[in-house]
């Protein structure tokens, strides 16, 4: 789950294409190919993927900024996703998120080191063991601030960070 | 040889379930112990998580919760061979929260591994589908009908009917999809399911398509569901290792293929029609209906768009008769609801049981109240577009027309409970929030009318004309019904409304 990907390039970017399975061959699988490998979609993609598929340029970007997982920078070595859907509040994520924002990072932003991101989501499915966050792609729960502390700082260690 | 069983269901992994595995396969070796560790899923009693299961000649005896620290005292005690300790809660399948439980859809979760083929086909895998094969599909259907089973994702549309329509549907070609964009804030059970009986889910897709003439399915899940894509992927690839899945289903000579498909953050594509744009690779526009997806869905062909509840109740109704899961049930709501009890809770987890039984059976019966201690004060049923019924209207039953009668829905059958330090007119700004940040945009009402919800509740909160702007509100939560394409605008007044009828005075402040 580590966050390190290659640098982007559109030779890159088009080897990605071109090995997309023939039913995968639409905008948002695409982008999502591109993105996993790339942990981003580069503005030198949407043309790329705009000629794959046989769209306009316009479509692909309008599918790229439709969906909130879709990002057109590069993340931070660690990101942070924390709930904030009713679950999660009603076991003190409000709160959590004040103390992050004191603490760490605003929500949308990184620290200031700049390894570790935190953005918030509309539930993880953890919703009877709340608080919950992904942090580099792992579910924790019963989190407070000591908690997801430490989950952040084995992410880091875990990618060297 | 001893088997341990700890989940592998992601809400255990969450507090740790993975760490205790280890622990208790290093400690094991280290001791000369002949242990096998199996990763189940969960038994959905989350507040024991991690739950530790030992087989014995007595049964499954379980542990509770178990920390990594606890299990050198566990082995220290003797848990292998069942012996007592503090955290020994006997034979799982007596303890009383889950033995008064009528499991069906949920009967193999947390019981079985979930990639074990043979596990899974031990505990009446297969038996649906090979009834399909003898049967045949007109049969089938009519199983379907008569068992009253109406979709899970929360429409509550009469399945057999649905499927009757795709299968008189004439086409070259036509779709199973299944919707597994669990994005309800307090629903889990799509992705239990999902984690812990994959192989259910693909024979009632397979028992779907051979039903209505379809050789194609999708499953449509969330990228926020991280493990349970892997696990399904893995036991997509094993259905056709197994040939239940390919060209040549079970010897049978016909053929049905499944692939899963990962969302991206977007809650409107929980919405069928939206689900079926975004599988077309495209924005996750909410269509016009009609034309029903029944008869144009994906790429324009006849789809069957069911939730994952549903599809993984088909094989059991199958196997069983319709008659047998229709006998349970109230009125019109017939078999069992898995509900999701989460939020404030002391014991959070899945419940599954015949419709009809009070929310407070569910509220301060099976989740014992709130983790906080504190009063309960309002409940949220059926994810952010489901009403917040304070804690006098608990008496209300539960199934889908009687909550329909209070304003409510029982929806996917999430139950998010809150205690008395609630502000309810958070809440309700919450839920028009939520829908500006998630509406797909087409419709005007959505669109606008949230934006203009979250700004006109910010006005009263802090005063502003509050009577004028009650009003408003009130004017505007009828638009949004009236006027919205689809339910993400037409019901995320529930909330609101529901919020200003029980909870006035926290608009007053």
């Amino acid at each position: 789950m580590a966050a390190r990907h290659p640098d982007w390039s559109s030779d890159a970017g088009q080897q990605v294409l071109d090995a997309l399975p023939a039913g995968d061959r639409l905008v948002l699988p695409a982008l999502q190919a591109l993105q996993h490998a790339f942990g981003h979609v580069h503005d030198e993609a949407v043309p790329l993927v705009a000629s794959l598929v046989n769209v306009s340029v316009a479509e692909v970007h309008g599918v790229l900024t439709f969906y909130h997982d879709l990002r057109r920078t590069p993340p931070a070595s660690v990101t942070v996703i924390l709930c904030t859907a009713e679950a999660c509040q009603a076991n003190g994520s409000r709160a959590l998120v004040s103390e992050v924002e004191e603490s760490l990072a605003k929500l949308g932003g990184r620290t200031s080191d700049g390894a570790v991101e935190v953005a918030e989501v509309f539930c993880l499915g953890n919703c009877a063991l709340g608080p919950a966050a992904l942090v580099n792609g792992r579910l924790c729960g019963r989190l407070d601030l000591d908690r997801l502390v430490a989950a952040v700082g084995a992410a880091r260690a875990e990618v060297g960070a | 040889m001893t088997t341990v069983y700890v989940p592998c269901d992601s809400a255990a992994v969450s507090i740790g379930a993975d760490d205790v595995a280890r622990a208790i396969a290093e400690r094991a070796a280290a001791r000369g112990l002949d242990v096998t560790v199996v990763r189940n899923g969960t038994r959905g009693m989350l507040w024991l998580e991690p739950l530790v299961e030992v087989a014995t000649d007595r049964g499954r005896l379980g542990y509770g919760p178990v920390e990594v620290g606890d299990v050198a005292s566990l082995f220290d005690a003797g848990f292998l061979d069942g012996a007592g300790h503090p955290l020994a809660l006997g034979v799982v399948a007596e303890i009383p929260w889950l033995a008064s439980q009528t499991r069906i859809t949920f009967q193999r979760v947390g019981v079985i591994d979930p990639l074990d083929f043979d596990d899974w086909r031990a505990h009446g895998g297969l038996l649906g589908l090979r009834r399909v094969i003898t049967a045949g599909a007109v049969e089938v259907i009519d199983e379907l009908v008569a068992s009253g089973l109406r979709g899970r994702g929360g429409a509550g549309f009469p399945a057999g009917i649905k499927w009757r329509t795709v299968a008189a549907a004439e086409s070259d070609q036509k779709y199973v999809c299944c919707n597994a964009d669990e994005g309800d804030s307090g629903t889990f059970a799509d992705r239990m399911l999902l984690e812990g009986d994959p192989f259910t889910l693909i024979e009632g897709m397979v028992i779907a398509g051979l039903s209505v003439g379809a050789t194609q399915g999708f499953i449509y899940s969330r990228s926020e569901y991280p493990v349970a894509n892997d696990t399904f992927r893995a036991a997509i690839e094993t259905a056709y290792r197994e040939h239940m899945l390919g060209d040549d289903v079970l010897g049978a000579g016909v053929s049905f293929h499944l692939a899963l498909r990962e969302g991206a953050g977007a809650y409107i594509c929980g919405e069928e029609t939206s689900m079926l744009e975004s599988l077309m690779g495209n924005r996750g526009m909410v269509r016009s209906k009609p034309p029903l997806p029944a008869l144009e869905g994906l790429f324009g062909k006849p789809t069957l768009v069911n939730n994952v509840l549903t599809l993984a109740t088909v094989p059991m109704i199958v196997a069983d008769g319709g008659a047998a899961y229709g006998a349970a049930g109230f009125e019109r709501s017939r078999g069992t609801q898995v509900f999701q009890l989460s939020g404030n809770v002391a014991r959070g987890g899945i419940v599954e049981l015949p419709f009809g039984l009070t929310l407070r059976e569910l509220v301060e019966g099976y989740a014992g109240g709130t983790r906080s201690g504190r009063p309960v004060r309002a409940v949220q049923v059926g994810g952010p577009l489901g009403a917040y019924i304070p804690a006098s209207g608990l008496d209300v039953p539960l199934d889908y027309e009687s909550m329909i009668a209070i304003n409510g829905m029982v929806g996917h059958g999430g139950v998010v409970v809150f205690d008395d330090t609630v502000d309810m007119a958070e809440q309700a700004r919450f839920a028009m929030e939520f829908c500006s940040r998630e509406s797909c945009g087409k419709c005007t009402p959505c669109r606008v009318g949230s934006v203009r919800g979250v700004e006109t509740i910010d006005k009263i909160r802090s005063g502003v004309d509050r009577a004028d702007n009650l009003a408003l509100l009130d004017d505007l939560c009828t638009l949004m019904t009236d006027g919205s394409l689809c339910a993400m605008g037409s019901l995320t007044p529930l909330p609101v409304r529901s919020a200003l009828t029980h909870f006035a005075e926290d608009f007053e402040r």
